[in-house]
């Protein structure tokens, strides 16, 4: 369903992604597991045609997502890392927008809107401003919006980031139901162990822009000779703290980036 | 077409859900009105122009419709600030459908904003020459207000910057206001002057209301519908194109 081969991604003399490979089979949930900085967000956004690669070739569904974007964009659903809902408008309204983008017709729209939002138990607010939501409705309600088109593939970025345990709990329950029920595939990236093991079928951890090993909870836990995927993770990545390397300093790359073209 | 209306719905719906928005922006333009229609109108009689009021009254409503609808592109910035952009970019809609959504949206409220104006000038004294040319000045009112939407948003999206937009803004937006005839006739005016006006497009804008409400245009209303057209189509693809370079 996903493909990736040596896909490079520089930003100025900063390298993001360095050579990664890695393919996702239909109906498979994969998770990207690395520390702050390693390149997962970076790899989603080339993923969902919001950035170009500098190398390498990707797939989505057999469809580059370079040269056929608005196919592309077609098959997947996103949950971005930051809010990406509008709090001006109430949930119900964000979803209904969701769907008109996405050209879900009507009726199927409403059903589907009204079964998902009743699943994330948003539906008593569906009438209000998401501004007055907390934390963690808001992420129920982008990862409600994601599964509205059916997607074949749903992509999480840290859906998980600033959520209590019960959230994350039944937050996870959800997306290994809707895999199951409408066999969607799924890519998520998370930088908590537990999750990736008790979710994903296949880990990749990636680190410094390159994947340093993939296979499921066990493999990468027989390969480091540890018990806990935690273990595992700071064998496979070193115990350094990392900075975010998009820090002032990139944006103003990404502004300047901007201006020259 | 549905991402269309649903885009520029959304708009509209920001827009009447801040009812302080709407109230402050009106008091620019009653300024301009009571300041200069009221202050100026005794010199301007005297000069033999007759009534000032009648003569600024269509200029102070593409003002205050140039205003809304320029400044619109800001909700573009807004959009970066709090992520809706990224929904938008990663949805499978042309990004022209896009484009066109967002400005016709703008351009709707700021079309609300022209009306509300239109009946402060009427509560001050204007009064249009005849009930029949209402449409015509309304279709001006509507191509003023998608031609700016349009340059707004285009600017907004290429503009990032939040502290920047209001800047930039203000010194695009006020020599076209100012040199558009809005405040001046164009007919005894330098030769200068009317040269650089008329590479102003709010001066076609000002001139076909101005015909259809007073009766007196410079340019004749078809020059005036022609040019504000071909320039609003340019600046949705030129926005368009913008649209698919953001990266996020």
């Amino acid at each position: 369903m996903i493909r990736v081969q040596q896909l490079v991604k520089k930003f100025g003399d900063f390298t993001a992604v360095d050579n990664v490979s890695f393919d996702v089979a239909k109906g498979e949930i994969f998770a990207f597991l690395g520390p702050n900085g390693a390149g997962k967000t970076t790899t989603i956004k080339m993923l969902t045609t919001l950035l170009a690669p500098t190398s390498g070739t990707l797939e989505i569904d057999g469809m580059n997502p370079v040269e056929k974007q608005h196919e592309v964009r077609k098959q997947f659903g996103i949950v971005f890392q930051d809010p990406s809902l509008d709090q001006d408008l109430t949930a119900w309204e964000n979803m209904e927008l969701h769907g008109a983008l996405y050209h879900v017709p009507r009726k199927v729209r409403k059903q589907r809107a009204e079964l998902l939002l009743k699943l994330f138990e948003l539906w008593d607010r569906k009438d209000s401003l998401v501004k007055t939501f907390s934390g963690g409705m808001k992420r129920r309600l982008e990862i409600a919006r994601g599964f509205l088109h059916t997607p074949k593939i749903l992509f999480l970025d840290e859906p998980t980031l600033g959520l209590d345990p019960q959230s994350r709990n039944q937050l996870w329950t959800h997306v290994k139901n809707l895999n199951q029920n409408e066999g969607v595939t799924v890519f998520l990236t998370t930088h908590y162990m537990d999750e990736a093991d008790r979710v994903a079928s296949r880990i990749a951890v990636i680190d410094h822009g390159k994947i340093v090993a993939i296979g499921s909870s066990a493999e990468l836990k027989a390969q480091t000779g540890k018990e806990s995927l935690e273990d595992a993770f700071l064998a496979l990545t070193g115990t350094a703290i990392r900075d975010e390397t998009a820090g002032s300093a990139e944006q103003m790359r990404q502004v300047a980036k901007m201006w020259r073209r | 077409m549905e991402p269309i209306y649903m885009l520029g719905l959304r708009e509209v719906k920001r827009y009447t859900r801040s009812k302080p928005q709407i109230i402050a922006s009106l008091g620019q333009p009653l300024l301009y009105l009571l300041a200069l229609g009221f202050g100026l109108g005794a010199v301007y009689q005297k000069a033999g122009g007759g009534s000032y009021l009648q003569f600024i009254s269509p200029g102070i409503i593409g003002m205050a419709v140039l205003f809304s609808s320029v400044f619109s592109g800001i909700a573009l910035l807004w959009d970066r600030q709090f992520g809706f952009l990224k929904e938008t970019l990663v949805a499978p809609v042309p990004r022209l459908e896009i484009m066109i959504g967002r400005t016709l949206g703008s351009a709707t409220t700021s079309m609300f904003q022209g009306l509300l104006v239109s009946v402060v000038c009427l509560i001050a004294g204007f009064r249009p020459i005849s009930l029949a040319s209402i449409p015509l000045a309304f279709l001006f009112l509507l191509l003023i207000a998608i031609l700016f939407a349009a340059l707004g948003t285009t600017i907004g999206s290429v503009i990032p910057d939040m502290q920047a937009f209001p800047i930039v803004m203000n010194f695009l937006v006020l020599p076209i206001f100012f040199l558009s005839g809005a405040l001046f006739p164009l007919d005894s005016s330098p030769k200068a002057l009317k040269i650089i006006s008329a590479f102003d497009p709010l001066s076609y804008g000002v001139d076909g209301m101005r015909g259809a409400l007073v009766g007196h245009s410079h340019y004749g209303p078809l020059v005036d519908a022609v040019v504000l057209c071909g320039i609003a189509i340019v600046l949705l693809c030129i926005g368009a194109w913008r649209f698919s370079k953001i990266e996020i």
